[in-house]
């Protein structure tokens, strides 16, 4: 088992690597970046140099001057010291801003995949249970609409509803108008009070994937040949799919939960920029569209991370909860 | 499947007939006698046929296909037509102001720094005051008329009066010397002057005439025409202070060609003058136009029909998901299908670089080109190709993914031996031999991604950094709602676009699993 992981680790290393050299060689041949704009501001100044004697200084100092290759290592030995330089957009070392905003996004994250877990599971199973029936046939379209549901048009008809027509929430941001005059319980609930429209978006994009993920598992389970040894015993149906059956489903579920559990760090980028909260997503969001080369990096490197993380996780919880599979 | 039920069901079958069916079981051709067979794609297709959840999905997409290919050509605008409609809008006319204080009129010699020492020598009652060495006298003909003489010259240099003379022909300023003889002549009562050897009238009303034709008149109020090129007739003029003497807001002119004209009349006490509003009719464009008969779902935000764009955006979004599911189905059936036929070490080459491409944070990535191509002002057809390039390359690792492990078991079955002993090429076992093998998944699996892919061209539209304006995108139709006050007032523009999009993802998801439905031959219904 230890081997086992510890290849999985280098070989990941080694992907890392690829994935980061793949990102970098394409921040690096952007056209244009951030570097430019604050070039071109500066020598519109009165009395200032010339946008290229800018942009060279420029340069120098963001070690933009090197070439592709050179730069590729000077990043990675900069960053596996923890130095992801500062950030061109938000004028601070880009790990300082990441420690800012990352866990307001884990919470949210991490509160909306509680909810999807409690919908998702519960549905999955019953739909399994009482397959082809009227309920199995609402739950499969309601999950494949979720699916299908374009975020950006649920979080509109959200906003639509429950702060133009109801006024029940803000339109966006995190905090509201009279926040710095609050009590600090006061503060929490404002800020608990903007997140319930994100959280839902979040809950109902993507509780339908969690959701056929259960049914199909439940139905292979059922379908096998120990359940029918179960009822051919004579055990009440719910004891053959609480007990006997659901606790195999669970093999594949706690698998993908536990691969999962690393993405929440990531931050939801798309559901974040429409309701304006400040975390990982939203602000990642800003530096990529205004070309902030460090953060960028620093941010896609640490997708790759959370990606490669979460299928380590899986795989290993695979072999944990599955003894079949740690034999061969 | 069902077919064969009346010939296995042995309690149907009496022994009569078992007898008959033996006698006549060589000869017999009767239709009760053939074993009715489906091929293995006509089972297919029943097995679809019978999932009502599925049909529903073809019947959506066969409807939007229809709306956005034949809707596109039979609507009758174009997708970026404009549309104007008229407006009656309130233009700024005229500026009225009474005149409350003294005016100087002058050929040009006499400074605003002469006219304030003027005001001070009348205020202090001396007959004299001097500017920059010059001696200057003035004669107060009346309390509202002062004829100024410089020092040492018989004509004077300017008057000061309430009275304001304008000429009757036109915008011209009079000259001096007319303007001072028809005050003098106003105020010391007289009803005619001569100047350059010409007779001029002068009447109670402040007419001015010369051989009888009007020349100018004096009035206390300035009426200006916003416009340069527009001149306010006599007529107009004293029609509009009378009403505004009267307090009216509302002013009708018939002129002398019997043109009419309504104006509006507003007062601004912080300048102390009038606007003269004209409504006129100005073409704009027609924007956020309400549902009507001409434009079913009214108009966006530049004036172009919504029904008409709604069509041609459906056509963007299915071409652009088509064209990147066959780029990604096509890629990963190529590296897929090599990887898991040769095996070894192009298989480990081929999955490791699958593993990278899995890793890549795909939609940083596109938002990432979509803002450089923004800051690269691309053009937007290029920019749509690019789109579906990208897209596309990004999305082959995971259907090279399957196709290679359905090759992985399929290439130990029988046969495959079969072909490698015929010894068939390798390029023609893995093509004809085993793809066609894998097509039933590919099938579900492209169906699917073909949701995803529209889902998200449509949500890097909404962003700004899929497809551009001129060209319609469901997901740029309902860009517009980052405007709060479109999102609030104007439903038609977003919500429509918005069910469209769901609903083809939600059909192209619904056919997708029945497909696999249909496909599984363990299926039982």
């Amino acid at each position: 088992m230890r081997k086992y992981i510890i290849k999985r680790l280098l070989l990941s290393a080694v992907i890392l690597v690829f994935v980061a050299f793949i990102i970098y060689v394409l921040m690096r041949s952007l056209p244009t970046s951030y570097l430019e704009q604050v070039a071109r501001a500066k020598s519109q100044q009165p009395g200032s140099k010339s946008f290229e004697e800018w942009m060279e200084q420029l340069s120098a100092t963001y070690g933009m001057d090197k070439g592709i290759i050179p730069g590729f290592f000077s990043w990675c030995a900069k960053a596996l010291r923890g130095n992801f330089g500062d950030s061109w957009r938000w004028t601070v070392p880009v790990t300082e801003k990441f420690h800012d905003t990352v866990w307001l996004s884990f919470v949210m994250g991490g509160i909306a995949f509680i909810f999807e877990l409690l919908i998702a599971i519960p549905l999955g199973v019953l739909a399994a249970t009482k397959q082809y029936s009227r309920t199995d046939y609402a739950i499969t379209v309601i999950a494949l609409a979720g699916i299908s549901l374009p975020t950006f048009f649920f979080a509109s008809l959200l906003k639509l509803l429950f702060s133009v027509k109801l006024g029940w929430f803000d339109l966006g941001g995190l905090v509201g108008r009279n926040y710095e005059r609050l009590s600090p319980m006061g503060q929490i609930l404002d800020k608990a009070d903007h997140l319930v429209l994100p959280i839902v978006t979040l809950v109902v994009i993507s509780v339908g994937s969690l959701m056929r993920y259960t049914r199909t598992n439940m139905l292979e389970v059922l379908n096998a040949d120990y359940i029918r040894t179960a009822r051919a015993k004579g055990l009440s149906e719910n004891r053959v799919i609480f007990h006997h059956a659901f606790r195999n489903t669970l093999i594949p579920l706690v698998t993908i939960i536990g691969g999962s559990l690393p993405g929440l760090f990531s931050g939801a980028l798309i559901t974040e920029t429409l309701y304006s909260i400040p975390g990982i997503g939203y602000t990642s969001y800003q530096s990529m569209v205004s070309g902030d080369i460090p953060f960028s990096m620093f941010y896609l490197v640490f997708l790759s991370i959370l990606t490669l993380l979460g299928n380590l996780i899986s795989d290993i919880l695979y072999a944990v909860v599955d003894p079949r599979v740690r034999i061969s | 499947m069902g077919n064969t039920d009346n010939r296995d069901n042995p309690e149907n079958i009496t022994n009569k007939e078992i007898e008959n069916n033996a006698q006549n079981a060589e000869y017999s051709l009767n239709d009760d006698r053939r074993v009715k067979t489906l091929s293995p794609g006509a089972l297919v297709v029943k097995r679809f046929i019978r999932n009502r959840v599925a049909v529903t999905g073809m019947i959506i997409l066969a409807f939007m296909f229809i709306f956005s290919f034949i809707g596109g050509a039979i609507t009758p605008y174009k997708e970026d037509q404009l549309f104007y409609r008229y407006d009656e809008q309130k233009k700024q006319y005229a500026g009225v102001t009474q005149n409350s204080e003294l005016r100087y009129v002058q050929d040009g010699s006499f400074s605003s720094l002469a006219q304030a020492q003027f005001l001070l020598a009348q205020i202090k009652n001396t007959d004299t005051f001097k500017v920059k060495g010059t001696e200057y006298t003035y004669e107060k003909v009346n309390d509202e008329f002062f004829v100024i003489y410089e020092e040492g010259k018989e004509e004077p240099v300017a008057c000061a009066t309430y009275d304001i003379i304008s000429s009757s022909t036109g915008n011209e300023k009079l000259p001096f010397p007319l303007q001072y003889a028809i005050l003098e002549a106003a105020n010391s009562g007289e009803s005619s002057f001569e100047l350059d050897g010409q007779t001029y009238e002068v009447f109670g009303d402040g007419t001015v005439t010369l051989n009888g034709e009007e020349i100018a008149y004096a009035s206390r109020y300035i009426v200006q025409p916003i416009m340069s090129d527009v001149f306010l007739t006599r007529g107009f003029k004293e029609e509009l202070i009378e009403s505004i003497e009267a307090g009216e807001e509302e002013f009708h002119y018939v002129d002398a060609d019997g043109l009419e004209a309504d104006y509006f009349i507003t007062f601004n006490p912080a300048s102390s003058n009038w606007s003269v509003l004209q409504t006129a009719q100005t073409k704009v464009f027609d924007t956020y136009a309400s549902p009507s008969k001409e434009h079913i779902l009214g108009t966006d935000r530049n004036g172009m029909d919504m029904l008409t764009r709604l069509m041609y955006g459906g056509r963007v979004s299915l071409y652009i998901g088509f064209i990147v599911v066959i780029i990604e189905t096509g890629l990963g059936v190529i590296f897929g299908g090599i990887a898991g036929y040769f095996g070894g070490w192009v298989d480990n080459l081929i999955m490791r670089i699958v593993d990278i491409f899995y890793c890549i944070p795909s939609t940083a990535i596109i938002i990432i080109l979509g803002a450089a191509m923004d800051a690269m002002r691309v053009d937007p057809q290029i920019r749509m190709i690019y789109l579906m390039l990208i897209l596309g390359f990004l999305g082959w690792p995971g259907i090279a993914r399957m196709v290679r492990g359905q090759i992985l078991s399929l290439r130990e079955q029988e046969f495959m031996t079969a072909t490698e002993a015929c010894g068939i090429r390798a390029s023609r076992r893995i093509f004809r031999h085993l793809i066609p093998n894998v097509i039933p998944q590919l099938i579900v699996i492209s169906t699917m991604s073909l949701g995803s892919t529209i889902l998200t061209e449509a949500t890097l539209s909404f962003l700004g950094l899929g497809v551009k304006f001129p060209f319609a995108s469901w997901g740029n139709i309902i860009n517009d709602v980052n405007d709060t006050f479109v999102l609030t007032n104007y439903w038609f523009i977003w919500i429509p676009a918005g069910v469209c999009l769901l609903l083809t993802v939600l059909a192209f998801n619904l056919v997708g699993d029945g497909l696999r439905d249909a496909f599984d031959p363990r299926m039982k219904r």
